[in-house]
């Protein structure tokens, strides 16, 4: 019998809205978390897994409550305790990560501080212990010289370190549970897989049971045991982490694990119709009914139990989980293969493009030039087809939105020319270009919430670009806005709806109408599908490629989701520091030969199969700006021939299958180093 | 975590304005707020029909009376009738001061939002200059202008509508600067909006509530202050009746007459208390209290 850390037995969590009803956020929730087991908690947004996350640390948010249940914690309930108790337990026994570790690190104390107050509160060491022990954590979490991190701030350190140091802090009470809420969400997919890595070493190291909250299926895949999906509040899978993602028994698990890209796929994912319930709008039946594939009239009216099946360890809430049982592999590579319709047709040329973030001195605002050696962004040669999808990769920092920025006209490149259709030269100040060219270059922003007026309605946000553009009015317009929203699948009865009323599918198909609504020739689309979850992503990137099939327009694809960028792109260009490392058409840039710096972002996608594990090929450090002189790579190339790398700026090769590497490296030579390992 | 309701018919302004004003008579002190305020106004806009005496009719013989049938508030140094006077005191102050807050509230509001888009030495200038305005006691600048120029409402509205207008500039500004790095208005901009379609567009409609709510808590401010300007005998010229002028008039002799100060202190402070609940109740209505926004 395994020793149990923690049980919930019955939770239920929940709020009173304004009519007076009570609606439930956690319905019904029972597990219990043993000793040394890592449980990972899926779900989408809304699911309700940080509540229950926080439930198990005996919080509940204001305005929610226990409606019923318990969450035990040695024989006691956490969710009765007073202040007082918990104290003891909080940091002690039981340790939080969260999400955005820089904003949970006080901003005006030096790191050693911080984890010498965590060390106080929640042990008995003495101070001399207290500083060794400090050097102690540092040294665990993989910190480069725990000394200096503790004199520094937080803001010195980069996300990945502030992350680490948030690790470090929760293993000072040297707790018995650890939650972590999305704790590598926010971070560079490089940094995130070393973080990863730590995690589980950490977590088999001390025999801490873990709980990690996550809507990332590739994070969660890394680090569980078991893996708990939940779904509106409710649990509907529980089991081993090989069968729930090799074999998922239950519909939703099984539509959201076709929906995610994946690097061994070619072409899109199947996209999941529908959208999460709202808490309260389900009375009765099964709350994945509308979504579901396998339902049946039964599943309406009545709500499934939690089943537990034994051969395969797993519990599960569907009345029809034997059907996936048997469906297994069937389908699982039947994704659509991308429709490609190209031209040789030259539509957009950028040419030797330099941004600077650089201020301007006074003298240089007088000459109207900026006086920069070492640019963000440098030497950017890139040709676009009419019809083709161009992705731009690479982590934060690297430029790739700058680049889009640049093209929109939002920021002035310092050199080089942007020519639209062959000949005409795109000014690089947006109050000088032309309605036309303005009209063609729409962009597509990241998150919704923020590039949707939340004080206008679907049909005032949709109209903007057509009163700009054609000058339509009255029952034209109308006519044109529900002509363009049924072509992003949006009914008319959405005119009137504001931002707010809509789930976050719905809103970026109504920023993606109201790019079309302007007819554009080119959409610059800056990480569309990150704000948004899983399954609805796939929906978005189905339309846009419908789309695009529809009306020939031309994408620069914006996105740091290597495999997402697969699944769209025809052709690739990879990015650090804002200098181009690989360019070629995206089968090739995914095999090899690579650019180091793309083998190395290849090896850390985390794919949603325990059994694919990343490769670690470089160091996560984080360069805050690019080296004066030589390959971009330098600081952190996996294959650094030597000096060469640091005085010479790498010469653009190019191999049988079309794909340009920036590299000294010979491409042969290159081709056969990684083959090899 | 909202709640979405299936089929919204899309709102007049008219049920919009409805809406609002029973949101803010659903809390108790909204509801004071309200009703204190539609009373002085009602009442400012009908006394003069049932004034039960002349304002103005001096009687010697009627010097300082106290409270009674005939003259209920009694009547103040020079025998005109304190009941009468009040009634009819708050005429001047509120309509000088709400003309005095549209105008404040639209060159403020306009000149922060302006200030709030450009940025960069524009809005360094403006800023400066508007902090140099508040450095100067506000008092003593009206007093000036005042001297100068008189104490017509032609003067003081406008007068009072530019010192009462600074603060709403900041807010505004700051308001402005909340949505200005927001991906629609940088959508705007790519699209090759200009900037009075950007300003009307998408900045007005995430900013007006602030603005607005920030108008009316100048409103009150703005009633203060011209009453303590009608104290001080600079506001409203005699023998017009105005509360600030009457209180200014009777204090001496407060330990024997204390009817004739009591009135109108009572008239000004419960307009003041008014405006000032439902302007609260106006905020928690548009939302803007942070404090009391619904957790889930």
């Amino acid at each position: 019998m395994q020793q149990v850390v923690q049980e919930i037995k019955n939770l239920s969590i929940g709020f009173t809205s304004k009519k007076g009803e009570q609606i439930s956020i956690l319905k019904n929730i029972s597990t219990t978390i043993n000793k040394g087991e890592t449980v990972g908690i899926v779900g989408e947004s809304g699911s309700g897994k940080s509540t229950l996350a926080l439930a198990m640390m005996g919080y509940v948010k204001h305005g929610l409550f226990t409606i019923s249940g318990e969450c035990i914690y040695q024989s006691n309930d956490i969710l009765k305790m007073k202040n007082r108790e918990l104290e003891n337990i909080r940091g002690r026994k039981i340790a939080m990560i969260p999400q955005n570790a820089g904003q949970s690190l006080t901003p005006n104390l030096k790191i050693g501080y911080q984890i010498d107050e965590a060390l106080r509160l929640h042990t008995n060491f003495q101070k001399e212990d207290r500083d060794v022990k400090i050097s102690e954590l540092l040294n665990k979490v993989r910190l480069p010289s725990p000394e200096t991190i503790a004199k520094r701030y937080p803001h010195e350190l980069s996300g990945g370190q502030q992350q680490r140091v948030a690790v470090a802090m929760a293993l000072a009470g040297s707790p018995d549970l650890l939650l972590l809420d999305e704790p590598t969400t926010g971070l560079d997919v490089t940094t995130q897989a070393h973080v990863l890595e730590l995690l589980n070493f950490i977590a088999k190291d001390t025999g801490t049971s873990m709980v990690y909250v996550s809507h990332d299926l590739g994070a969660i895949a890394q680090v569980s045991d078991r893996v708990i999906v939940m779904y509106s509040g409710e649990i509907v899978l529980d089991g081993p982490v090989r069968t729930i993602l090799k074999n998922p028994i239950h519909p939703y698990t099984y539509g959201l694990l076709k929906s995610i890209p994946k690097l061994t796929l070619s072409g899109l994912p199947n996209s999941m119709s529908g959208s999460q319930p709202q808490p309260g709008t389900i009375k009765e039946g099964c709350s994945f009914y509308d979504r579901c594939e396998f339902a049946e009239d039964k599943c309406k009216i009545n709500s499934p139990e939690l089943e537990f099946v034994s051969e395969l360890n797993t519990s599960v809430r569907c009345f029809n989980h034997k059907k996936l049982h048997k469906k297994k592999d069937e389908d699982t590579k039947s994704s659509k293969k991308v429709l490609r319709k190209l031209t040789k047709n030259e539509i957009l040329d950028i040419s030797s493009v330099s941004i600077s973030y650089a201020k301007q001195k006074f003298i240089e605002q007088l000459l109207n030039k900026i006086d920069d050696t070492n640019p963000t962004v440098k030497d950017i040669n890139i040709k676009i087809d009419k019809g083709e999808t161009l992705a731009l990769v690479g982590e934060s920092g690297s430029g790739k939105s700058t680049i889009l920025k640049s093209i929109a006209g939002l920021i002035k490149a310092k050199d080089g020319i942007i020519k639209f259709d062959k000949n005409k030269i795109l000014s690089n100040d947006l109050k000088k270009r032309d309605a036309n060219y303005l009209r063609a270059i729409q962009l597509i922003f990241q998150n919704p919430d923020e590039s949707l007026n939340p004080n206008h309605t679907v049909e005032e946000i949709v109209s903007q670009p057509l009163k700009l553009y054609f000058g339509l009015s009255g029952n034209e317009l109308k006519q044109k806005i529900i002509e363009v929203l049924k072509k992003v699948r949006l009914g008319e009865f959405y005119l009137t709806r504001y931002p707010r009323q809509l789930s976050g599918g719905e809103k970026q198909r109504v920023a993606v109408a109201r790019a079309f609504a302007a007819k554009p020739d080119i959409i610059l689309c800056d990480e569309v599908t990150s704000a948004l979850d899983v399954s609805v992503q796939a929906a978005v990137l189905n339309l846009l490629q419908e789309l695009k099939v529809d009306f020939g327009t031309t994408y620069i694809f914006v996105s740091h989701d290597l495999a997402v960028v697969k699944a769209i792109s025809d052709r690739v260009a990879v990015l650090y520091q804002g200098r181009l490392c690989e360019i070629g058409p995206s089968e090739n840039v995914y095999k090899f030969p690579s650019h180091p710096y793309t083998e190395v972002l290849l090896g850390a996608v985390l794919e949603p199969d325990p059994d694919i594990k990343p490769k670690l090929v470089a160091e996560d450090i984080v360069e805050e700006k690019p080296p004066e002189k030589g390959c971009s790579f330098q600081g952190r190339c996996p294959r650094l021939l030597g000096q060469i790398c640091k005085t010479d700026v790498p010469p653009w090769q190019i191999d049988e299958n079309g794909n340009a590497i920036r590299c000294h490296i010979k491409i042969n030579d290159l081709k056969n180093q990684q083959m090899s390992n | 975590m909202t709640l979405v309701i299936k089929q919204e018919k899309p709102k007049s302004t008219f049920s919009k304005i409805v809406e609002i004003i029973s949101t803010m008579a659903s809390r108790p002190s909204g509801l004071i707020g309200l009703i204190i305020l539609v009373f002085h106004v009602t009442l400012a806009i009908t006394s003069p029909l049932y004034a039960p005496h002349d304002y103005k009719a001096i009687d010697p013989s009627l010097m300082l009376q106290a409270p009674s049938s005939e003259y209920w508030f009694g009547t103040d140094s020079l025998g005109r009738d304190v009941f009468t006077r009040t009634i009819l005191g708050g005429r001047t102050a509120l309509t000088v001061t709400f003309f005095g807050s549209l105008i404040a509230l639209l060159w403020g509001g306009a000149l922060g939002i302006f200030c709030g888009l450009v940025g960069g030495k524009i809005d360094d200038v403006v800023m400066r200059i508007i902090d140099a305005f508040l450095s100067i006691p506000w008092i003593l600048a009206m007093l000036l202008i005042v001297s100068l120029l008189g104490t017509s409402t032609i003067v003081l509205i406008p007068a009072l509508g530019f010192f009462y207008g600074k603060g709403i500039v900041r807010v505004a500004r700051a308001a402005t600067h909340d949505v200005i790095a927001k991906d629609f208005i940088v959508s705007a901009r790519a699209r090759g909006h200009g900037n009075f379609s950007i300003i009307w567009n998408e900045i007005l409609p995430n900013v007006r509530d602030a603005i607005m709510v920030e108008g009316a808590m100048r409103w009150s401010w703005m009633l203060l202050g011209f009453s303590s300007l009608s104290f001080l005998g600079f506001g409203v010229s005699p023998p017009t009746p105005d509360w600030g002028l009457m209180i200014s008039n009777a204090r001496g002799l407060m330990s024997f007459a204390y009817w004739a100060v009591l009135a109108p202190i009572f008239g000004l402070s419960s307009l003041i208390i008014g405006i000032n609940l439902t302007a609260d109740a106006f905020a928690k209505a548009l939302g803007i209290d942070r404090s009391t926004k619904a957790p889930v």
